[in-house]
């Protein structure tokens, strides 16, 4: 007789989700707001300058800036996602135990995680939508309807990060695993996936590495679309290869809050 | 209510719960007795529908867990061993949210709020935040929460633990109108006064099985002696027992525990008794004639004392 769908487990937590984006949404929608212009304006506008805005070495795009800001979207929905998946999922299981009390309602354990990540991805979608109006100004998108896509892809990217770090973050013991993460994993891809130079740039080899990044398929889309320069069959593999990683990620991530919290 | 036979819960290679029988009643309150470690809070996961069985049968409310346990889950109240209250929410918000996992519609959870505030003296802090609480005050928003769905059955694991002897009073005359509502109510705890004050009936529970079963005083009629006289020592010297005292007082109750400090000879009058000690010679630093209580019971079942 287990007659709670999806829908319904997960709108019942709408009270708790939309309590805590009031709590919350003030400070994060003022970060969200300066991170960009403080990211566009000094490495896209003043280191940008130092750098001559060839089309054929930079992927098309006519100046470093609109090169590098559709990089930084998606690379901001990574570590936007990394940040909600880490601290506050081990925090509603460990430290405020927000996850048992909802447990002890008629909530299963998939109906809590699909709320949790419900809100991370509301939570991406203002962030970065503030983020492409805030450098619509700096003239860096090359038609009217490819920052849409572009959203809705880097929205993509940041749900493959989350669903994937949130299971992650059900299977340590110590929250100093999170460092190991940022380090070895956020901070790296941050800076090789292609974001700040184009990915050939690192050799045969190392531009292969980085196409089995996941954090590159939403690069290349954010910037294919932003500058207008898609390549369909490429852009196909991109949101296979996310959507892939966020079905999967989905099953990660109830797995591991399953072996947390049901024993 | 609840019935269980055989049960078991396993973690790993360590059995926490050993195969138990129970049967719970419509309307009684039901006590599981015991150290810490005895299993009691796995055999309570296991009731609440969140932890699943390692063995037996287990059916509650008529339902099984592994196949209903939303159903279940929405018609018990569960007040947990450590709070599990937000203490970024305000105490209205906290039973307002609550209530809105169950599914039950706004306007009826804003009611049931206020009723449930002025059930556990919380009217004027519903603006407060949960961190401001004091700990007596926290346990009762949590059984607050508990009651917000207006459960059939109540499962109190450890419901006064930490609090001081006010407010553990405050909890108790709570916990005695919700039975007199009707409310069947589980509860585990470790203190036997709290056991022998709220429970109809419970068992005794050691090392993950069920020792005895039985009402307070049915358990205390058949395990120990109406009274027990406590003749106290001192803490025996580095190295010493005090069982050397033991043949002297033998034969003066019917059995003599050793414990640390003091014995404890058991028999019908222990007037009696210390008065004969006396005679003997013997000079206990302290003497007290009690009543036999479930700590008794236990400490004959196990060899052990409930809090150690």
């Amino acid at each position: 007789m287990n007659d709670l769908s999806m829908a319904t487990g997960v709108a019942r937590q709408y009270d708790y989700w939309a309590t805590v984006t009031k709590r919350t949404w003030k400070a994060s929608v003022f970060s969200s707001f300066l991170a960009p212009l403080f990211y566009v304006l000094a490495m896209g506008v003043l280191l940008g300058g130092f750098i001559e805005g060839d089309p054929d070495r930079l992927e098309g795009a006519t100046s470093y800036l609109a090169f590098i800001v559709p990089g930084l979207v998606a690379a901001h929905a990574m570590q936007t996602a990394v940040q909600e998946t880490t601290y506050p999922v081990m925090g509603n299981f460990k430290w405020n135990k927000v996850y048992d009390s909802m447990l002890a309602t008629p909530l299963t354990i998939p109906h809590v995680a699909a709320a949790h990540l419900t809100f991370v991805a509301v939570r991406l979608a203002i962030t970065l939508a503030v983020y492409d109006v805030v450098v619509a100004p700096f003239g860096v998108y090359a038609s009217w309807w490819g920052p849409f896509v572009a959203f809705a892809c880097q929205v993509l990217t940041g749900m493959a990060f989350a669903t994937l770090v949130y299971g992650f973050s059900c299977r340590i013991t110590s929250e100093a695993a999170f460092g190991v993460l940022f380090r070895l994993g956020v901070f790296p891809l941050f800076l090789f996936s292609g974001a700040f130079f184009p990915i050939t740039n690192l050799g045969d080899v190392g531009a292969w590495v980085a196409r089995l990044t996941p954090l590159w398929h939403g690069v290349n889309l954010s910037r294919m679309f932003a500058l207008d320069t898609v390549d369909w069959s490429t852009a196909a593999i991109n949101v296979t290869v996310l959507v892939v990683l966020c079905v999967g990620g989905w099953f990660w991530a109830v797995t591991g809050l399953t072996k947390r919290l049901s024993s | 209510m609840i019935r269980a036979t055989g049960l078991t819960k396993s973690f790993g290679g360590f059995e926490a719960v050993k195969g138990i029988d129970l049967d719970v009643r419509r309307g009684e309150a039901f006590g599981f007795l015991g150290p810490n470690g005895a299993g009691k809070s796995s055999t309570m996961r296991m009731i609440a529908a969140v932890s699943p069985i390692s063995g037996g049968e287990l059916r509650i409310l008529g339902m099984d867990p592994a196949v209903d346990g939303p159903a279940i889950r929405g018609r018990l109240g569960v007040c947990p061993q450590e709070d599990t209250l937000d203490n970024e929410l305000n105490v209205r918000d906290n039973l307002y949210i609550y209530g809105r996992y169950f599914g039950i519609p706004k306007a009826d959870v804003r009611t049931r709020v206020d009723e449930l505030l002025e059930f556990v003296n919380l009217t004027d802090k519903a603006r407060s935040k949960v961190e401001d609480l004091s700990g007596g005050m926290k346990r009762r928003l949590t059984i607050a929460r508990s009651l917000v769905n207006s459960p059939d059955l109540l499962l109190l694991d450890e419901p006064t633990t930490g609090l001081d002897p006010q407010a553990r009073h405050v909890l108790w005359d709570q916990l005695f109108r919700l039975k007199q509502q009707g409310v069947t109510l589980v509860i585990t705890t470790h203190y036997m006064d709290e056991a022998e004050q709220l429970c109809d009936r419970l068992v005794v529970m050691d090392k993950g099985v069920i020792a005895a079963e039985g009402s307070p005083l049915a358990l205390i009629a058949e395990h120990s002696t109406r009274e027990v006289a406590e003749l106290r020592f001192g803490i025996a010297a580095e190295g010493e027992t005090h069982d050397g005292l033991v043949e002297k007082v033998a034969d003066l109750g019917e059995r003599v525990e050793v414990l640390p400090d003091r014995l404890l000879v058991y028999t019908a009058d222990a007037d009696e008794v210390v008065a004969k000690v006396h005679e003997r010679g013997l000079q206990p630093v302290a003497t007290l004639v009690r009543r036999s209580t479930l700590e008794d019971v236990f400490l004959r079942l196990t060899g052990r004392t409930l809090v150690e």
